[in-house]
């Protein structure tokens, strides 16, 4: 046997397990002393670094965005509001069969092929738990359409928010114009913080001009997200600031009868309160549905927009330049008055045609025969006669013409709180040097002197010319906005003119309404107020002599413009409005005028406004 | 045979060791080693509820792996170690076939073969068989043999290590072919395995590395450790997890974020938050605190299966002793270690603390084995 053997053997193997045994337990020790070690300086060392990661991992800060300001007309009247609008979206995890889903909607609503491309393009990037939105403002039959179908439905959700509605269409379209998706350009040109969570921005209009005002201020909430970028909490909110509203001068009344007036034609009326320079009516027609542009309008339907002859996107009444015509003979017979060229009792010899000296060329005027043989200032304004004004801005040279009518804010902006407006032409020599290049003719300034040749004014423009007329030449700035800058009325300027001066130029003018050979006497009838005023006619330029066009297609856009100037009051003004209808009819035809008297009258029997202020002015 | 022919007097060994008869005893139940492991056991369950977002099925699931993990480490601690020493071999040998199996029968997951779905049975990995086996056959190699083992000895055991390692590690699953190839290696180590061996492994092992980098490694394997060494080269690849893991954890501070109120792990940051990396979890929301509550868990039965292989009466016990309390601390070091950014991501789940059934009855299946020899050292000893 080999026992005892055994037992020494099992002895000293003991022994070497124990050694081994107790140098593994040293380096278990050492082991889990460095595991401790590394947890340690993870956990403690460097806490407040991995705190920091863990927090950004898990806090994502979303923006809320303010709601807009709202468009008001000076009775509170809503031009623009928000309201919810309903987008179907679908949610690319929860549906489980995207062509069938997509083939379901397409036959019960139906989805423009443009709809569906856009779809496509940002299905591909979305997060497959966000909706992708498909249809846009969906209307309550569609949204019920959608509802009685959910069951086949499945990951379509209708998301609502809030969008710009402008509850009368193309009525407001020009003044208050839109707001759109913000396009590539304007993500580059706007603050982001600011729009963060906003998808639209002013456009056109007032809406671009105020778009600081009525956007308002961000709002965030703080939220967490897991890592697939879900929300799960809110944790933190700042509520945003709604925009501030706007106020407008304008009257919906007297804006929508200045629409209505124009028609169906292409044309533009601006009316100006006399007392503070706000603008009470401006509107240009044709128009367009300005909530189209808000949810994106389609391709077709804008380039039909902008290549209609009408022009329905453009803004006539301040961008729009007409040849001012007879409408700025008041405006020149105060010139004449003013620099002693002419006197009241002054008088030109009327043959119906002038002739410069030294000159063969036959000027015309617009009745073939003339006004009688000699005629004076007063029946020069009140039959417009022609040849009294060419002798008159002869002898007045452009310059002196140019300087005075300046003062009427002709051949510059007005300075309107709305974009794009265009500032016309007011030549002179210096002014024909610089745009031409050559020196002024002498028969350019006859041309001058019946606001034609190279004379161009905006409908606004009139209109704020015509308010001076109404204040005896004190300027105001002509405004849109009321509650926004100071709302005192700032006199700007005041011409020099004698009472005398003006008691003559404004009867005249009286006269050309009420009397018996006022051009515009067929307003007269049935009018229980007095309005002064003026009409005029612009020829129309661009078609050269001789080319050849379908006659029947552009004859009428060949006619002449008519135009129509007047404020009433005549003793006491409170409104001062101008009218332009393009190619709106042949010579001696009365057009304007009775435009600018629809407007008068929705303004005068406005009760809060216009009535009021008559009755006060009929008391004194 | 007579129980005669086992009984081997030890003088002294009695000496400072008096014997209790608990009902714990009866059963062949070593209690210290009981209460730690149920407490990790317990432990584990509570991260796990955190760790899988909540959800009790997942728990109970665990709970009854744990519960069939604890009833196979009980019916394991009645075996008599000698019926063990007997049967190992065979048990290597049946391991080694399904091993085989699988290359040509296994299924797979991620691109690894691991499991084998045999008609019958539940699908199991056999590789969990040979973290057992291995060690077991070593240790019956060499018991019946004089220490330290010759060479030709060692040779032996490296071959009997070296078959399974590389069928594991060719399925591919790194982790385990390590794990097992470690458990057969500690076995040679506590075998009293000449230190010249163990230095020339060590040497062997880093002249072969590069060329281990080139033949051996799959890319994915590579990338592990390139991740290791700059994990922010790749920031949402591969990169994600371990940056994830140790922002987890270094948020957890000292004190943690409290139980379920992990925002890594709760908001999905944490990747494998319920398996591999489930002491991340661990770590964010019961901070250092909570780590080290773990540690010295781990500790008390690392210690305590040390303690039994001293107290063993015979060679095959203290081997097996050893080898699967030295293996177990392998499982926690690397785990730990790799989420912690130490060493590089290897598939080990942290013991008694990861979800996953299998390991966790293998794991308790070989603490069994622990109490077995304790019981027999007292058995005979009394």
């Amino acid at each position: 046997m080999v026992d005892s053997l055994r037992i020494k053997d099992t002895r000293s193997e003991q022994q070497l397990f124990a050694s081994r045994a107790s140098f593994a337990s040293v380096i278990v020790c050492v082991c889990l002393a460095i595991i401790v070690y590394r947890y340690f300086s993870l956990q403690i060392v460097e806490h407040s670094r991995y705190t920091t990661e863990s927090e950004k991992n898990r806090v994502h800060v979303r923006a809320i965005s303010p709601k807009r300001g709202l468009i008001k007309d000076r009775n509170g009247v809503l031009l623009a509001e928000n309201r919810p609008s309903f987008t179907l979206g679908l949610v690319k995890e929860r549906t489980r069969n995207l062509q069938e889903t997509l083939e379901t909607i397409d036959s019960l609503l139906g989805i423009p092929e443009d709809d569906l491309q856009r779809f496509r393009e940002e299905l591909r990037f979305a997060r497959p738990f966000k909706a992708v939105p498909l249809k846009f403002n969906l209307s309550e039959k569609e949204r019920a359409v959608l509802a009685v179908n959910k069951h086949k439905l499945h990951g379509a959700e209708i998301v609502a928010e809030l969008a710009r509605y402008y509850p009368e269409g193309p009525l407001y379209a020009h003044v208050v114009g839109y707001t759109g998706r913000i396009n590539q350009r304007e993500q580059q040109a706007i603050d982001k913080d600011r729009y963060d969570g906003t998808h639209h921005i002013g456009k056109v209009g007032l809406e671009k001009q105020y778009e600081d005002i009525l956007l308002g201020e961000v709002g965030y909430e703080n939220v967490e997200v897991n890592a697939f970028g879900r929300v799960i909490r809110e944790l933190e909110r700042i509520d945003p600031k709604p925009g501030q509203n706007l106020e407008l001068y304008l009257d919906s009344r007297v804006h929508r009868a200045a629409y209505e007036a124009l028609g169906e034609n292409r044309g533009a009326i601006v009316a100006i309160e006399v007392r503070t320079g706000g603008v009470v009516a401006m509107a240009s027609t044709p128009s367009f549905d300005a909530n189209k542009f808000v949810a994106g309008v389609s391709t077709k339907q804008y380039s039909a927009w902008r290549d209609s002859p009408d022009l329905p996107l453009y803004n006539r009444s301040i961008q729009g330049q007409y040849p001012p015509g007879s409408t700025l003979k008041p405006i020149f017979a105060l010139a004449g008055l003013h620099y002693g060229v002419v006197d009241t009792a002054h008088t030109v010899r009327d043959r119906g045609w002038y002739r410069l000296p030294n000159d063969s060329r036959f000027y015309r005027d617009w009745k073939k025969n003339g006004h009688g043989t000699w005629v004076d200032l007063h029946q020069a304004v009140v039959e417009s006669c022609d040849i009294y004004f060419y002798d008159l801005a002869f002898n007045l040279g452009i310059d002196r013409l140019h300087d005075f009518t300046a003062q009427f804010g002709l051949g510059q902006r007005t300075g309107l709180d709305i974009p794009s407006e265009r500032k016309g032409i007011l030549p002179s020599t210096q002014w024909k040097r610089a745009a031409r290049g050559q020196p002024w003719f002498p028969g350019e300034t006859l041309s001058a002197g019946i606001g034609q040749g190279y004379m161009l004014a905006t409908p606004l423009q009139l209109a704020n010319a015509t308010a001076t007329l109404a204040r005896r030449g004190k300027s105001m700035q002509p405004r849109l906005v009321r509650n926004i800058a100071d709302e005192r009325a700032v006199v700007t300027n005041h011409l020099e003119n004698s009472e005398a001066d003006w008691n003559a130029v404004l009867a005249a003018m009286e006269d050309v309404v009420h009397g018996n050979r006022g051009t515009a006497r067929s307003i007269s009838r049935g009018l229980d107020y007095r309005i002064a005023g003026k009409t005029g006619t612009a020829q129309v330029v661009g078609i050269a002599q001789g080319e050849e066009y379908d006659a029947e297609a552009l004859a009428e856009r060949l006619r002449d413009h008519k135009l129509f100037i007047g404020f009433a009051p005549a003793e006491k003004p409170l409104i001062a409005v101008a009218a332009v209808v393009e190619n709106g009819g042949t010579t001696g035809k009365v057009v304007g005028a009775p435009l600018v008297r629809k407007v008068i009258d929705a303004y005068l029997e406005s009760p809060q406004q216009g009535g009021e202020a008559l009755a006060e002015s009929s008391l004194q | 045979m007579s129980s005669g022919d086992f009984v081997r007097s030890l003088p002294g060994a009695s000496a400072g060791f008096e014997p209790r008869v608990s009902q714990l005893q009866r059963f062949h139940i070593d209690p210290f080693l009981m209460f730690s492991l149920l407490a990790v056991c317990g432990f584990g369950l509570a991260v796990l509820y955190s760790a899988s977002g909540q959800q009790f099925g997942t728990v109970l699931r665990q709970g009854v792996f744990m519960v069939a993990g604890l009833f196979a480490m009980v019916v394991v601690a009645q075996l008599d170690i000698r019926f063990v020493r007997r049967w190992a071999a065979l048990l290597y040998l049946l391991g080694i076939g399904l091993l085989v199996a699988v290359i040509f029968y296994g299924v797979g997951a991620k691109g690894a073969t691991r499991w084998l779905d045999l008609p019958g049975l539940p699908r199991f990995q056999p590789s969990e068989i040979m973290k057992l086996a291995l060690p077991l056959t070593v240790a019956t190699y060499l018991s019946g043999r004089t220490m330290p083992p010759s060479f030709f000895q060692v040779m032996v055991c490296v071959v009997l290590i070296g078959i399974p390692t590389l069928l594991i590690g060719a399925q591919p699953d790194l982790g385990t072919s390590i794990l097992v190839a470690v458990s057969g290696l500690f076995v040679l180590y506590f075998a009293g395995l000449s230190w010249y061996y163990v230095a020339a492994v060590l040497v062997a092992v880093g002249v072969s590395s590069p060329l281990l980098w080139s033949y051996v490694l799959h890319d994915y394997q590579k990338q592990r450790i390139l991740t290791l060494l700059d994990p922010e080269a790749d920031k949402l690849g591969a990169g994600w997890n371990i940056i994830q893991s140790k922002t987890a954890i270094g948020s957890g501070g000292w004190q943690g974020k409290g139980w379920m109120n992990g925002t890594q792990s709760q908001l999905d940051f944490l990747p494998e938050s319920h398996t591999d990396f489930i002491i991340a979890v661990l770590a964010e929301e019961l901070g250092l605190f909570g780590v080290l509550v773990l540690i010295s868990l781990y500790l008390l039965i690392i210690g305590r299966g040390l303690l039994i292989g001293l107290r063993a009466q015979d060679e095959f016990s203290r081997l097996i002793a050893g080898s699967i309390t030295l293996t177990f601390f392998v499982y926690a070091f690397v785990n730990m270690g790799m989420v912690s950014g130490l060493l590089p991501v290897v598939g080990v789940p942290l013991p008694f603390i990861s979800q996953g059934g299998t390991s966790l009855i293998t794991l308790l299946a070989g603490f069994g084995l622990l109490m077995a020899v304790s019981t027999e050292a007292k058995r005979i000893t009394r």
